[in-house]
Formats: C-alpha cells, sequence, structure tokens
C-alpha cells in the first residue's frame, strides 16, 4: 500500500487557498513522480470533487503526468520560430541517440522525449530543456554532447 | 561608493546561455582580488543584446562584453576592472554613439523609444529603491491622493490605449464596464500566460521590471473598485515567478500593496496563480477556469469578464504590457501618451523578433514603424545573404506579409485594414530558403496540439487541415485539396467557439493566397510521378 501521507499534507497546505487543485496536483506530482490512479483517487476523497473531473484536469495541462517518466525529461521545441532555425534537425539527432520517439522514455528509464510549448527564448533558438535547464543555439552535435553529459551524470548518480 | 558597477544581463535568454556561471565566476573572482567594495555587480533585466551569449556592461566606462564565459572572467577583472584596459576580443561596439553618455542605457538601433521598456537592463528587478527612484509608485500615489476612480478611468480612456494582449480592445472601456457593476467583490487579473510562439515580452517585462505591472494593477483596481488582484503566468516562467513573488512581498513591506493605501482607504492584495502548461489558458475565460483549478477551456461570451469573470464576479483581464503602460499614462498625462504612435493606435509597441534575422530579440518602437524599418534597420536584415519571403506577425495565429508589404506601417488600423492584425506582437521573419508548404505544416501541427478539442470545429478542423498537408508534403498531394482547406479554413473562422478555432487558418490561407504557386507546383510534381 502506498504511502499516502505526503498527499493530505498537501492538501492540508492549500486549505486557506481558493480553488487549489492545480497547485495541489502540482506539488503531489513532484513527490510521487507522477498522477497515479491511487493518488488521484484519494485526492478526490479529500477535496470532494469527483475523480473524473479530477482525472480531466490531470490529463489536459501538460506539466501533468499520468504516467511514470524518466529521470531526465528532455523538451524540444519544435514551434515555428525554432522550426526555422532547423529544430527539426536538432529532434532528429536527439531521436536517433536516444533511440526513442517523442512521448517516449528509453529502456533504461534515464530519458524522457518531448515537445515544449514555445518558451519564449525564440532569440536563441533552437531550444530544448532538460527538466529544468534550458538550452539555446543548440545544433544537432550539441544536442546530443549535452545530453551524453547526462547520461554520465546519470551513471554516476546511479 | 563603488568605483565600477558591472550590469550583468540576467534573463531567460542568458541564462540559457550560461550566465548564472559567469555570475558567479565574477563574484568569485572579486572577492579574491579583494574588489568587492569597489567594483558592485548588478542583476539586471535584458540588456537587449539576445544571441551573443552572456552580456555584460562596465559602468562609468560604458563597455559592454559580450559572449563572456566563465574562463574569461579572470581576464576582464585583472585587464579592465584593475588595469582599466578593455579587453577587446570580447568588446561589442555595436553600440551607437549617443547612448554612451545614458547611464545603464541599454543599446538600440533604429528609431526605438522606450516606455513599457524604460527600466528593463537598467535597474536590479529585485530592488524596490531603484524602482521608486525612477517614479515608481508615484502614480499609485498621485491617483489614490489627489485623483477619483473616474478620474483614472478618464485619462486612460483619453490616453487611447488599446490591449496588448493583441484583441486591442479599448482599455478605459473595459475597465468602465467593471466599474459600473455593483458587486461586492471584484478582481483584476493580469494575464502573464505568454505562450504564442515566439512571443516574449511579457516574460522579459516581468524579468525586467515586475513593480511596473503590479503598480498598473493596483492602479486598474483603485479605478473599478476591486481590492484583490492575480497575476496567472506560465508555470515554465520560472524567474518571473520568483522575481514577482519577491516584488509582492517587498511592496507589501512597504505599504505599496496591502491595507489603506496611502491613507486613502483603498486596499489592494495580489496573488500569483501558476499555471500547468496550456497554450489556451492565454484566452481569457479559459484563463479563469483554470484560476478556479478546472480544465483551462472557454467560456461562453457574452457574458463578458467585466460582468461576469472570476468566480462569478466582475473582473478585468489585462495584459502585461498594457498594465505596465498605465503608471506612466498616469503620471504623464493622455496627451502626452498620444503624442506617441498614431492617431488610431497611440504608444508604443513592444515586439519581438524572431526567426532568420541578424538581430533577433525584444524592441520598443511608436505605432505605425514600418515593417522596412523593424526588420532591416533594427532587426539589421537576414543572415547569410538570403532574401525575405515572408513574415508573420502576432505568432503562429498571425496573419502573413510580403514583400509588397515591407512599408506598410505597423499599427492597428493598417493591418486590420489588410484582414490582419498586431496581434502579440511576435514578428517571425522568414528566409527565401524555407519551403512554405513544410511550414504552414508545422503551424497546423501546433494548433493540432494546442487544441483544447472543446469544440468540432477547431478540433476536427485542424486536424483534418493536418492531414491533407501531411499529404501535400509527403509527394501525394491533389489539385483538390487546395479547396479543399480553404473550404475547412473558412469554415473555422467563421465556427469555431473560441479566438484559437477563429485564428488558427489565418496564417494558412495567408500562404495559400501569396504562395499559392508553391503548393500547385508541389502538387502537380506529385500528379506527374503518380500519372507516370
Amino acid at each position: 500500500m502506498q504511502d499516502l501521507t505526503r498527499v493530505d499534507e498537501i492538501v492540508q497546505h492549500y486549505s486557506d487557498v481558493k480553488t487549489p487543485l492545480i497547485y495541489i496536483l502540482k506539488d503531489v506530482q513532484k513527490e510521487y513522480g507522477f498522477l497515479s490512479d491511487v493518488v488521484l483517487t484519494h485526492i478526490a476523497k479529500k477535496v470532494d470533487i469527483p475523480l473524473s473531473e479530477i482525472y480531466g484536469v490531470a490529463t489536459f495541462y501538460s506539466l501533468f503526468t499520468i504516467k511514470p517518466k524518466g529521470k531526465y525529461v528532455v523538451r524540444c521545441c519544435n514551434n515555428a520560430p525554432c522550426y526555422v532555425k532547423k529544430s527539426k534537425e536538432v529532434l532528429d539527432a536527439i531521436k536517433s541517440y536516444l533511440g526513442v520517439e517523442v512521448t517516449e522514455t528509453t529502456e533504461c528509464g534515464t530519458f524522457t522525449l518531448e515537445f515544449t510549448s514555445c518558451l519564449g527564448l525564440c532569440a536563441v533558438a533552437p531550444v530544448m530543456m532538460v527538466n529544468d535547464e534550458v538550452y539555446g543555439n543548440l545544433t544537432p552535435e550539441k544536442a546530443v554532447a549535452i545530453l551524453k553529459d547526462y547520461k554520465m551524470k546519470g551513471l554516476s548518480n546511479a | 561608493m563603488h568605483r565600477n558597477h558591472v550590469l550583468i544581463a540576467m534573463d531567460a535568454h542568458t541564462i540559457a546561455q550560461g550566465a548564472r556561471a559567469v555570475r558567479d565566476a565574477l563574484k568569485r573572482a572579486l572577492d579574491m582580488t579583494s574588489l568587492t567594495d569597489e567594483v558592485k555587480v548588478i542583476e539586471t533585466g535584458s540588456l537587449g543584446i539576445y544571441n551573443r551569449g552572456v552580456v555584460l556592461v562596465i559602468f562609468p566606462d560604458n563597455v559592454y562584453y559580450v559572449g563572456v564565459k566563465v574562463e574569461d572572467v579572470a581576464e576582464i577583472v585583472s585587464e579592465h576592472l584593475i588595469k582599466g584596459r578593455v579587453v577587446e576580443r570580447l568588446h561589442y561596439t555595436d553600440v551607437p554613439v549617443e547612448k554612451a553618455a545614458e547611464m545603464g542605457a541599454a543599446p538600440r538601433f533604429g528609431k526605438q523609444q522606450r516606455v513599457v521598456l524604460k527600466n528593463a537592463g537598467v535597474i536590479d528587478p529585485e530592488s524596490l529603491e531603484e524602482y521608486i527612484a525612477r517614479d515608481g509608485y508615484e502614480a499609485l500615489g498621485k491617483a489614490l491622493t489627489t485623483m477619483k476612480p473616474e478620474d483614472v478611468i478618464d485619462i486612460v480612456k483619453k490616453s487611447g490605449i488599446q490591449g496588448r494582449g493583441g484583441a486591442f480592445f479599448p482599455t478605459g472601456l473595459k475597465w468602465s464596464f467593471a466599474a459600473a457593476e455593483e458587486a461586492k467583490q471584484k478582481y483584476i487579473i493580469c494575464n502573464a500566460d505568454e505562450g504564442e510562439p515566439g512571443t516574449f515580452k511579457d516574460r522579459l517585462i516581468l524579468e525586467g521590471d515586475p513593480h511596473s505591472v503590479i503598480e498598473g494593477m493596483a492602479l486598474a483596481g483603485y479605478a473599478v473598485g476591486a481590492d484583490m488582484g492575480y497575476i496567472y503566468i506560465r508555470g515554465e516562467y520560472r524567474m518571473s515567478i520568483e522575481r514577482l513573488n519577491r516584488a509582492i512581498q517587498h511592496a507589501t513591506e512597504n505599504g505599496l500593496l496591502g491595507e489603506n493605501l496611502f491613507d486613502s482607504g483603498f486596499s489592494f492584495n495580489l496573488e500569483v496563480r501558476e499555471g500547468a502548461g496550456a497554450y489556451i489558458c492565454g484566452e481569457e475565460t479559459a484563463l479563469i477556469e483554470s484560476i478556479e483549478g478546472k480544465r483551462g477551456e472557454p467560456r461562453d461570451k457574452p457574458p463578458f469578464p467585466p460582468s461576469v469573470g472570476l468566480w462569478g464576479m466582475p473582473t478585468i483581464v489585462n495584459n502585461v504590457e498594457t498594465l505596465a503602460n498605465v503608471p506612466q499614462i498616469i503620471l504623464k498625462g493622455a496627451d502626452w501618451y498620444r503624442s506617441m504612435g498614431t492617431e488610431k493606435s497611440p504608444g508604443t509597441k513592444v515586439f519581438t523578433m524572431v526567426g532568420n534575422i541578424n538581430n533577433p530579440g525584444l524592441i520598443e518602437v511608436p505605432m505605425g514603424t514600418t515593417l522596412r524599418e523593424i526588420i532591416y534597420d533594427i532587426g539589421q536584415g537576414i543572415p547569410e545573404g538570403k532574401g525575405f519571403m515572408l513574415a508573420q506577425m502576432g505568432g503562429t495565429t498571425g496573419g502573413i506579409l510580403t514583400e509588397k508589404h515591407l512599408d506598410l506601417p505597423m499599427s492597428v488600423e493598417a493591418l486590420r485594414e489588410i484582414g490582419s492584425g498586431l496581434g502579440s506582437g511576435a514578428l517571425l521573419v522568414v528566409d527565401d530558403s524555407q519551403d512554405v508548404v513544410e511550414l504552414v505544416e508545422n503551424f497546423v501541427e501546433f494548433f493540432n496540439h494546442e487544441s483544447c478539442g472543446k469544440c468540432t470545429l477547431c478540433r476536427e478542423g485542424n486536424g483534418r487541415l493536418l492531414e491533407l498537408l501531411q499529404r501535400i508534403n509527403a509527394g501525394k498531394g491533389r489539385m483538390a485539396d487546395l479547396n479543399l482547406m480553404e473550404d475547412l479554413a473558412v469554415t473555422m473562422m467563421k465556427g469555431a467557439f473560441c479566438g484559437l478555432g477563429q485564428a488558427a487558418p489565418v496564417p494558412i490561407l495567408g500562404c495559400l493566397k501569396y504562395f499559392r504557386d508553391d503548393f500547385v507546383r508541389k502538387i502537380g510534381a506529385a500528379e506527374m510521378a503518380a500519372a507516370a
């Protein structure tokens, strides 16, 4: 049985905030890595909102996930300003280096590849994010080199 | 008293290029050389130079360094700060001469005029004192002690300012709707859910001068009778969120937010609300739904938010740039504001130049500046000697502009006349080496992903448009597809539930109109290959 006491604490923490569901989901995801059925069901009981509605919210916003993700989430931008600066070549290089398609996680669980919405860093396009770090002026070679560093870091921390 | 000030640009762009590490190295180097009492490091917002790595300026010498790396720091300290010799290999000299006299001003090219950005890159955004030293909170003091709420609305109306989120609705008129409502609670919301691709003006205003937005919100609150405000901001904008929270805290501690401000009896409190990743939440009713903890799907209108908004109460939703203009309008008056820009679109406009352009980044120019001036004077043209193919004004939902529009003044009315708009102020420049049909597929991919799914025309329409474009780009297109796309696009414009679905077809129709030959050529080649 999963320990859900942190969920209770988080819900309690926001008891003074009006309509805090999004904040609760954000903090719970941070704590548990993703929003599992068990966790969502528990939140529904605690805040007295139907599970269907909470599931609707959890699957609407791109920063929420109902599936576990890799240790490093690589988010590539392919919006028009990055696109005209050849972001597709960067994306293709990353796909072939990681051996996954967008939305997939590598077998070892180290990387998940995703798209990001525009990060507003278009003056240094093309850009990508790895967890909370942003990288600009990418080329296919530069992007792969950055991911190689993360891979090494992932191995040494393992 | 410090002998030198080093301003280091700490905005999202420079951080993406390693500014934090350079700042830390600089502080360490000053510490080691015992220069901390003589040289002050100031973190500031964007200095207006965007794709040249980490940027810093040394005052009073007014020397700009670009592309600064951690390993360059020791040399800058020992050569420049100790011996007074400029490190030529990092020296950035593209700064116009007249700027040299103006302490702290960011370099700029062509005819720029800074109203909204007057503090960005000049003050330390985390210092309330520096904001106050440049007239900060004077407008709020003036309004609360010498003006009635209706006087505030009157000045804003007379100034002619229109909403900078993209719809350009007259701000004063919007405020008067909410002011006229009888309600025990009203709200002011700052829409900082900037998500239109290519747009980062709001982020840099918030990172560079957060107090100007807070002061604008308090003024809006006083004008319409709201004592509570929310800043709805993208969860991805970490630095803006941190700076806003700190600014709110400083303002509250110093009696500029909170209860009974300036002994006027007026109270105003502010809270930051983070989004969780949804383009549609930039639409004001979807944004309100999101604050209410729900899926960000747009509401039926009317009633509009000034009558029925957040938690059913009268609510004003204004864009960051709009609010940042308000304090100066109150301070300097409607006539001053009208002295800039065109008769029908007064004031300045902040644009972000992106794509295939030499000098990308944030600019502020008077309304009515031509596209040519923006791209070729301020933006310094197109790289690698390539030609101009098209510009898209206003983000991915924006209209398509071609060579024949280069001398068109960028104002609300001039663009409206050609069925286009300024939108979010993002200007995407595309050179002639790009494949326009593939570019359109990229646009539609975006809309297909961001459609919230509430109405059929947007959800299904974008999906079908994407299929058609993928087919054409895969060399399997048919001539009949072009009419099919046009029909579908026009239907979406007329029938979609909200602005997203109505605007999505705009760039598609624009490209079909101006670059039809490219589509025809691609399809023609495919048909010939199929017949052979």
